[in-house]
C-alpha cells in the first residue's frame, strides 16, 4: 500500500470513528431536549410535581450528554478541512453557506440559551425559562436540519456546475440545493430515530426501576410516555424508512442493490433476502435466503418488476456490498423489534399491565441501547453506500482527501481514539450512575443557590442533607 | 458565477469579527482554566468555574463560526491553511473536549474531582498554546503549490511560532484574571488581582516581542508597516497599545475591578488590528489573497444576508443570558 492509499485509509477510519462517536450524543440529545420541553411544559400546565422531578432527573443527564455532544463536534467542523480539504475547497462554495447557516441559526440558539436552562430555574421567570428550554430544543432540530440537507446534498447533488478550477459553483437555487432531492426523507428518518432512541432510553431506565420495585409517580409516568413514543412512533418510522428507501432507489440506484445484496440483475422479479454472506470476490450472495418477487413487491410494488444488479453498474462506482447489507439488516431488523416492543406495551396496557409485566420491562431494558445501534447501522448504510463518492457520481473520495503524510493522520487518529473511548467512557458511566438512581419525588434543584454550584447536584448526594451542594460537601471533606 | 471583490472584503471582515469575538469571549474562560491550580481546592475553585459555567458554551461556538465561516466564503483558504496546522489544530480540539467536558464532570464525581480540575487546567493550557502556534506557524508562511499545502506536518514549528503559543497563554490568562476580578469577591478576587499585574507586564512584553518580529518575517509585512505615508496610520496602533497599557496598569494599581478587563479588551482589540494590518489583503500569508480564495458571488452573498439579520440577534439573546448571570459569584466561604 502506497503512503498516499495508508494516509486516505486513515482519514477514512478517523473521520468514521469521530462522527459515528459524536452522532451517539445528538441522537440522543435532539430527542431528550424535545422530552425536556414536555415535561417542563406538562409542569407549568398541571402543577404536578413528578413532571418537574422528571425534568430535573433528565436535565442532569441532558447536561453530561450535550457537552459531549459539543466538544465531539466542534471536531467535527475541523475535520472537513483537516482531513478533507479537496473536499472542502471543491464543495465549499455549496455545502459552506448551508453549515454556516446550522452555526448561526442552530449551535448559537442552543448555546446562547443553555446556560439559563441548566442554571437559570431561579433567576429568570417560569415563563422565560421554558422558552430558554424550547430555545435549545429547537436549535437541535435546526441544527439537524441544515447537517442532514448538507449530507443528503452530498448523496443526492442538484443545483450546481463545475468550475474551471473544479469547484463546485452553486448555479441552481438555493431552495433547491437546500431541499434536495433525498433532504426531506433523511430529515423525517434521522430526527424520528432521535426520538425512537431517546424513547428506548427513557423507557429502559423506566423497565429497570420499576424491575427493581420503584413504582413511583414519577417512575411511571416516564415509562408510560416512552411506551406511547414507542407504540406510535415505531410504525411510523417504518413507514418513513421505506419512503427513504424507494427515494434512494430513484436517485442512488447501486446503494440499494447493496442493501439487497442483489449482484445479478432480476429481469422477472427480485427476491428480498433476508440472509446471505456476500461474497465480493464471485460477486454472489452464498448462503442466500429470500423471499421470491418480495425485493420487487416492496421497492416497485409489483411482484414481477425486473431490477437492475450491481452487474450493471462499472466496478468503480459500486459501494463496499458487505458492509452495506449487513448494517441495512441490522437498522432494520431492531426497528422491527421497536415496533413490535412499542405493540407488546400497548397490549400490556389494555390489560391494565403496563406496570406489572416483568417480561414487558426486561425486554423494554434490554432494548434501551438498541436505538444508538441502529442509527449508526443506519449511517453506516448511507455513508458506506454512498462510496467510492463524497459527493455522489460527481467527487470521488480519493480525490478528496488533504494532501498529508500518513504517520501525521495515523497519530491523530490513534489520539482521537484513546481520548474519546477514555472520555466519552467516562461520561457514559457518569449518565449510567445517574440513572441507577430511580427519579426522586423531591429531585435536588438544579440551582439552588444562584451560579454557586454549577447548578447541577448529582444524584449520590441525595441523601437527606440540608444543603446538597457539592461545594458545600467538599467544605466539609 | 465569480467573485465579488467588495462583498469578499466585507465577508473577511465577518469572519475577522468571529474570531475576534472569539478571542476575547473564549479567552478569559480559557484564561481561568490556565490559572485554576493556583487556585484553593474547594470553594475558590468551584467559584472560578462558576464564573464562567454558563457561558462558555456560547463562547465556544464563535470558534465554529470562524471556522465555518472561512469554509463557507473561503474555501481555498480553509482548506490550505487547515491540513498546514494540522498538528497544532488537533491538539487544540483535543484540550477543548478535556477541559469542555469537565465542566460537567467535576461535578459528577467528587472523588475524581482532582483529576478533572487537572483535565480542565492541561486542556485549557493546551488549546490556548496550540492557538497561538496555530497563529504563528499562520504568519511565518505556508508553502502551497496549485490548490493545495505543499509542506510537511511540521512546518508550523518555529521559535517563533513557540512565541505566539506563549503569548497566547499569558494574554488568555490575562483576560481570565480581570474576568474574575470583575466577577468574584473574596479569596479569589484576592488571587486574581495578585495575579493580574506580572500577567499584564508578560502580555505586554509578548506583544512587543511579536510585533518586533513580525516585520521580519516577510518583506511584505515589514512594507505594511512602515511605507510611507502607511505608516502614519500604522504608527497609530502602537502609540495607542503604550496608552491602554498605561491606562491597565493604573487601573490595576487603583484597584478598580471592572476596568481592567475593559482595557485588556482594548489590548487584545489593537493586537488583532496590529495582525489585520501585517496580513491585509492576503488569507494565506504568502500565497493566497481574500480575492483569490474567495467563494462566488452567489454562496457568500447568500451568507451575508443571514449573518446580517442573525449575529445582531445572537449579540442580543447572548447579552441578555449574561445578563441573566449578572453580578458576582458569590463565595460561600467568605460570609
Amino acid at each position: 500500500m502506497s503512503d498516499g492509499d495508508l494516509a486516505l485509509l486513515l482519514a477514512r477510519a478517523q473521520f468514521a470513528f469521530t462522527v459515528s462517536f459524536h452522532f451517539i450524543f445528538p441522537a440522543f440529545s435532539i430527542g431528550l431536549a424535545s422530552y425536556l420541553l414536555v415535561l417542563e411544559g406538562l409542569w407549568l400546565k398541571t402543577g404536578k410535581s413528578h413532571y418537574f422531578d422528571l425534568f430535573k432527573y433528565w436535565l442532569k443527564i441532558f447536561a453530561i450528554a450535550f457537552a459531549m455532544g459539543v466538544v465531539s463536534g466542534i471536531v467535527m467542523s475541523y475535520q472537513f478541512g483537516t482531513n478533507w480539504s479537496v473536499f472542502a475547497d471543491k464543495a465549499g462554495p455549496v455545502i459552506g453557506p448551508p453549515m454556516q447557516y446550522e452555526v448561526l441559526t442552530a449551535f448559537f440558539l442552543e448555546a446562547g440559551f443553555l446556560g439559563v436552562m441548566l442554571f437559570g430555574l431561579d433567576r429568570v421567570g417560569r415563563g422565560m425559562h421554558l422558552l430558554a428550554t424550547a430555545m435549545v430544543a429547537t436549535g437541535t432540530a435546526i441544527s439537524a436540519f441544515w447537517i442532514l440537507s448538507v449530507n443528503s446534498w452530498m448523496q443526492t447533488p442538484v443545483g450546481f456546475s463545475i468550475g474551471p478550477t473544479g469547484q463546485l459553483l452553486p448555479t441552481g437555487s438555493w431552495w433547491d440545493i437546500i431541499f434536495n432531492p433525498s433532504f426531506p426523507y433523511r430529515f423525517a428518518h434521522t430526527v424520528t430515530a432521535a426520538y425512537l432512541t431517546t424513547a428506548l432510553v427513557v423507557g429502559a431506565v423506566g423497565a429497570w426501576h420499576l424491575l427493581r420495585g420503584h413504582g413511583t409517580d414519577a417512575n411511571r409516568t416516564m415509562f408510560s410516555m416512552a411506551m406511547w413514543m414507542l407504540t406510535l412512533v415505531a410504525p411510523l418510522q417504518i413507514v418513513l424508512g421505506d419512503l427513504h428507501g424507494l427515494n434512494t432507489l430513484e436517485h442512488q440506484p447501486q446503494k440499494v442493490m447493496a442493501m439487497e445484496g442483489h449482484y445479478r440483475s432480476y429481469p422477472n422479479g427480485a427476491p428480498l433476502y433476508l440472509f446471505g454472506i456476500p461474497n465480493a470476490e464471485e460477486k454472489r450472495l452464498d448462503y442466500a435466503v429470500g423471499i421470491p418477487k418480495a425485493s420487487s413487491l416492496i421497492l416497485k410494488h409489483d411482484p414481477d418488476a425486473p431490477m437492475a444488479g450491481l452487474d450493471t453498474i462499472p466496478d468503480d462506482r459500486e459501494p463496499p456490498v458487505a458492509v452495506v447489507f449487513w448494517s441495512f439488516r441490522i437498522m432494520v431488523g431492531l426497528g422491527m423489534l421497536m415496533a413490535a416492543l412499542g405493540l407488546f406495551s400497548l397490549i400490556q396496557r389494555f390489560r391494565g399491565r403496563l406496570f406489572d409485566s416483568p417480561l414487558l420491562h426486561r425486554w423494554a431494558l434490554l432494548m434501551g441501547p438498541t436505538g444508538f445501534v441502529a442509527v449508526i447501522a443506519g449511517w453506516v448504510t448511507t455513508e458506506v453506500g454512498r462510496q467510492p463518492f463524497t459527493v455522489y457520481n460527481v467527487l470521488r473520495t480519493a480525490d478528496s482527501v488533504a494532501p498529508l503524510a500518513a504517520p501525521a493522520v495515523g497519530a491523530s487518529l490513534a489520539a482521537f481514539v484513546l481520548v474519546y473511548f477514555a472520555v466519552f467512557g467516562i461520561g457514559t458511566l457518569y449518565i449510567l450512575k445517574l440513572m441507577a438512581h430511580p427519579p426522586h419525588a423531591h429531585e435536588p434543584d438544579l440551582a439552588d443557590a444562584p451560579l454557586r454550584t454549577a447548578g447541577i447536584t448529582p444524584a449520590p448526594q441525595v441523601n437527606g442533607d440540608a444543603d446538597k451542594r457539592p461545594d458545600m460537601r467538599e467544605g466539609a471533606a | 458565477m465569480t467573485p465579488d471583490p467588495t462583498i469578499s472584503i466585507i465577508f473577511a471582515f465577518v469572519i475577522a469579527f468571529a474570531i475576534a469575538m472569539y478571542v476575547v469571549m473564549d479567552g478569559f474562560d480559557l484564561g481561568i482554566g490556565i490559572l485554576f491550580p493556583s487556585f484553593t481546592v474547594g470553594k475558590e475553585r468551584d467559584a472560578a468555574m462558576n464564573a464562567i459555567a454558563p457561558v462558555w458554551d456560547g463562547n465556544e461556538t464563535w470558534l465554529i463560526l470562524g471556522g465555518g465561516g472561512l469554509l463557507a466564503a473561503f474555501p481555498l483558504a480553509y482548506a490550505i491553511i487547515l491540513p498546514a496546522l494540522y498538528a497544532p489544530l488537533i491538539a487544540m480540539l483535543l484540550g477543548l473536549i478535556f477541559r469542555g467536558v469537565a465542566f460537567e464532570f467535576r461535578w459528577r464525581d467528587p472523588a475524581h474531582r482532582a483529576f478533572w480540575d487537572g483535565a480542565f487546567f492541561a486542556g485549557s493550557l493546551t488549546a490556548t498554546f496550540a492557538q497561538g502556534v496555530a497563529l504563528g506557524g499562520l504568519l511565518s508562511g505556508i508553502r502551497v503549490e496549485g490548490r493545495a499545502y505543499a509542506g510537511g506536518w511540521w512546518d508550523w514549528l518555529s521559535p517563533f511560532s513557540l512565541l505566539t503559543g506563549f503569548s497566547l497563554v499569558a494574554g488568555y490568562a490575562l483576560l481570565g484574571a480581570c474576568w474574575l476580578l470583575w466577577k468574584t469577591e473574596g479569596r479569589i478576587h484576592d488571587d486574581a488581582r495578585r495575579w493580574a499585574t506580572p500577567l499584564a507586564v508578560a502580555t505586554l512584553a509578548s506583544i512587543v516581542a511579536v510585533s518586533a518580529a513580525t516585520p521580519f518575517l516577510e518583506n511584505r509585512y515589514f512594507e505594511r508597516w512602515f511605507d510611507w505615508p502607511g505608516i502614519l496610520a500604522t504608527a497609530q496602533v502602537p502609540l495607542l497599545v503604550t496608552v491602554v497599557a498605561v491606562m491597565l496598569f493604573r487601573s490595576l494599581r487603583k484597584g478598580h475591578e471592572r476596568a481592567p478587563f475593559l482595557w485588556t479588551l482594548a489590548l487584545f482589540g489593537l493586537s488583532l488590528a496590529g495582525l489585520g494590518i501585517s496580513i491585509y489583503p492576503e488569507i494565506v500569508p504568502g500565497s493566497v489573497s481574500i480575492w483569490d480564495a474567495a467563494a462566488p458571488a452567489k454562496s457568500q452573498l447568500f451568507m451575508l444576508v443571514g449573518a446580517a439579520v442573525l449575529i445582531p440577534i445572537i449579540l442580543i439573546y447572548t447579552g441578555w443570558a449574561y445578563w441573566v448571570f449578572r453580578g458576582k459569584v458569590a463565595d460561600a466561604g467568605y460570609h
